[in-house]
């Protein structure tokens, strides 16, 4: 039989269709997979018993004629979403052994479209990071590399690298400034940011709300349609939650991009870019030219304010959000000597450094007599974000950009600067506070064999237009390169 | 910007520090101010954007806040409430003495 790892989802599902193979089968060959990949550290809880389970009964279903969206597909949950029973730490020492007696939207929704679900992956804590190395379940390595460990980008690194590496055909991510996208282009994947609202945030741990946005990663364009498909859905119990229809994202893919207008803002070429970007990003016009679309100049005049707001916006919403960590219902407690000495010593020893410094930067924007000149300052720069964003579309249809200012760089690296590292969201970080969509797309290699990808932007809610422009993208690019396994 | 920003003190920041709930060792004040320092004075450029008249966003698709009837839908699960708590007794939890 051929490696069942190496099947896209689109590929799989159509496989247990025709009786090819069954979704016990295709369990087992992942399960073997992740075992042979601890050195990725890519998942902090694994539930392979969890997984054989879900697969008989998926196998036992499909007998029956019931058959779910993902019917029988093992898959990867990041450790962000709530998981009934299966211990949810957010790659926290503050939520300790948390084990939910309640299941997210966006994992429930796939539960029942038949999800098989291999384990809870690593990510930065409370998604707070562009590499991974935040997350107290330690780092997660890219499955790709040359001379040294690289990071697979974050905070969805978990996610990124299983799918990478083969050790499940999709996993479930979230992205607040880039979370979904850099690891994404990191790793030779696919990763979508959504519209904002487009999938329930119930149940899902909460780092920024007003940004956070969960997303897939996965092999292909079209695999990534079908994962949004199933994890979308208006929720009653999210009342940022969109109560719009969810279209057959699927079908969008492979569509005709002729006459597709695509943008492409001057001020995403930054100084200091990498070359072999800008020439990547210079290939992408030719290739979306080739397919039949018209390339239109566009000028996003705030892009370069967009950094600067996320860090008011974020980590405010970030230091109320994460108030609740006290240590008295849930989580890790630390005893002091009275009731706030514990709520010291529990918060101190919980949260690590970058949420620490994230938390005291956003108490302090927040802090009386700062609200208005930076909270309220920052959400009127995103309303000019925005602006940028309408006047664009009334040329373009869609937008090409990098994902990524770098290719992975490598683990351990020095950063002195923390503001060295909040540049990874450059290019990604505009569309979570416009809350548009946005899709990677792995399109190249550099000169060190690394993957890069091109992001394209779509208006909100119109997701299918930035399936069809990433599909056409995806088949010009051909981008087929494979990690070689050292892992195993 | 229109507040004092750039500067903030060691003292500053074992006050947002104290806000925070968190404790930060004295020898780590000064480093931390000087982190801290260093994001705020990268966040000034805010300050050149022309936000005259312009309303902060609030959300990226116009919608009215979704309303339901002001009915009981949940409810009755202590035993699911309490089954992650650090401490607890016959159905409560138990937390340190807050009242003398």
């Amino acid at each position: 039989m051929t490696d069942l790892t190496k099947l896209t989802l689109s590929d799989a599902l159509d496989g247990m269709a025709k009786g090819e193979f069954s979704s016990l089968e295709l369990t087992e060959a992942h399960i073997k997979a992740c075992e042979g990949a601890k050195k990725l550290n890519a998942f902090i809880t694994d539930t392979h018993d969890l997984a054989r389970q879900q697969a008989k009964a998926s196998d036992e279903r499909r007998a029956k004629g019931t058959v779910g969206l993902l019917e029988g597909a093992p898959l990867g949950v990041k450790d962000l979403f709530c998981t009934e029973g299966v211990k949810t730490c957010a790659g926290s020492k503050i939520l300790g052994d948390f084990t939910p007696t309640y299941e997210s939207s966006v994992t429930a929704n796939m539960k029942a479209d038949g999800m098989v679900m291999l384990g809870k992956l690593n990510l930065d804590e409370f998604a707070m990071g562009s590499s991974n190395e935040t997350s107290a379940y330690g780092p997660v390595i890219n499955p790709w590399r040359n001379d040294v460990d690289l990071v697979p980008g974050g905070s969805s690194g978990g996610s990124a690298a299983a799918v990478a590496a083969g050790l499940c055909l999709g996993a479930t991510a979230t992205d607040t400034g880039g979370s979904i996208r850099q690891p994404a282009s990191f790793t030779g994947t696919v990763g979508i940011k959504p519209t904002y609202g487009r999938c329930s945030r119930w149940g899902t741990v909460a780092f920024a709300s007003s940004l956070d946005q969960a997303g897939p990663i996965a092999k292909t364009v079209k695999d990534a349609a079908i994962l949004l498909e199933s994890m979308s859905g208006y929720d009653a119990k999210d009342s940022t939650s969109l109560n719009v229809d969810v279209p057959k994202w699927s079908e969008a893919c492979g569509q005709s991009v002729k006459g597709l207008r695509i943008g492409i803002p001057k001020e995403y070429m930054i100084d200091g870019m990498p070359t072999e970007i800008q020439a990547l990003w210079d290939q992408g016009v030719e290739w979306m030219k080739a397919a039949g679309a018209e390339i239109v100049p566009i000028t996003l005049p705030h892009t370069k304010y967009a950094l600067p707001a996320y860090y008011v916006v974020a980590p405010a919403e970030a230091s109320s959000n994460l108030a609740r960590y006290d240590g008295m219902r849930y989580g890790l407690r630390v005893d002091g000597d009275d009731l706030n000495d514990t709520y010291d010593k529990t918060r101190t020893a919980g949260f690590g450094d970058e949420v620490r410094r994230r938390i005291m930067i956003g108490t302090y924007v927040l802090s009386a007599g700062y609200y208005d000149a930076y909270y309220l300052r920052a959400q009127k720069v995103r309303t000019r974000i925005v602006e940028d964003f309408e006047n664009a579309w009334q040329t373009c249809d869609a937008i090409l950009t990098p994902t990524a200012p770098s290719a992975p760089f490598a683990v351990g690296r020095k950063v002195t600067d923390p503001v060295q590292m909040y540049l990874n969201d450059i290019f990604t970080v505009t569309t979570n506070l416009a809350g548009l969509p946005g899709i990677s797309v792995p399109a190249g290699l550099d000169k060190d064999g690394l993957p890069l990808g091109l992001q394209i932007i779509g208006r909100a809610l119109d997701e299918a237009t930035v399936f069809k422009a990433a599909s056409a993208l995806e088949d010009a690019a051909g981008f087929d390169s494979k990690p070689e396994k050292w892992w195993s | 910007m229109s507040e004092p920003v750039n500067g903030v003190s060691a003292e500053d920041v074992k006050k947002i520090a104290r806000l925070s709930r968190l404790d930060v060792a004295d020898d780590r004040l000064a480093p931390l101010a000087n982190e801290l320092n260093g994001i705020l004075s990268w966040i000034e450029q805010l300050g050149e954007v022309d936000v005259d008249g312009v309303e902060p966003m609030t959300s990226a698709v116009d919608m009215s806040a979704p309303l339901r009837k002001d009915t009981v839908t949940d409810g009755g699960l202590r035993d699911d409430v309490l089954a992650n708590a650090p401490k607890k007794e016959d159905g409560f939890f138990v937390v340190p003495r807050s009242v003398e």
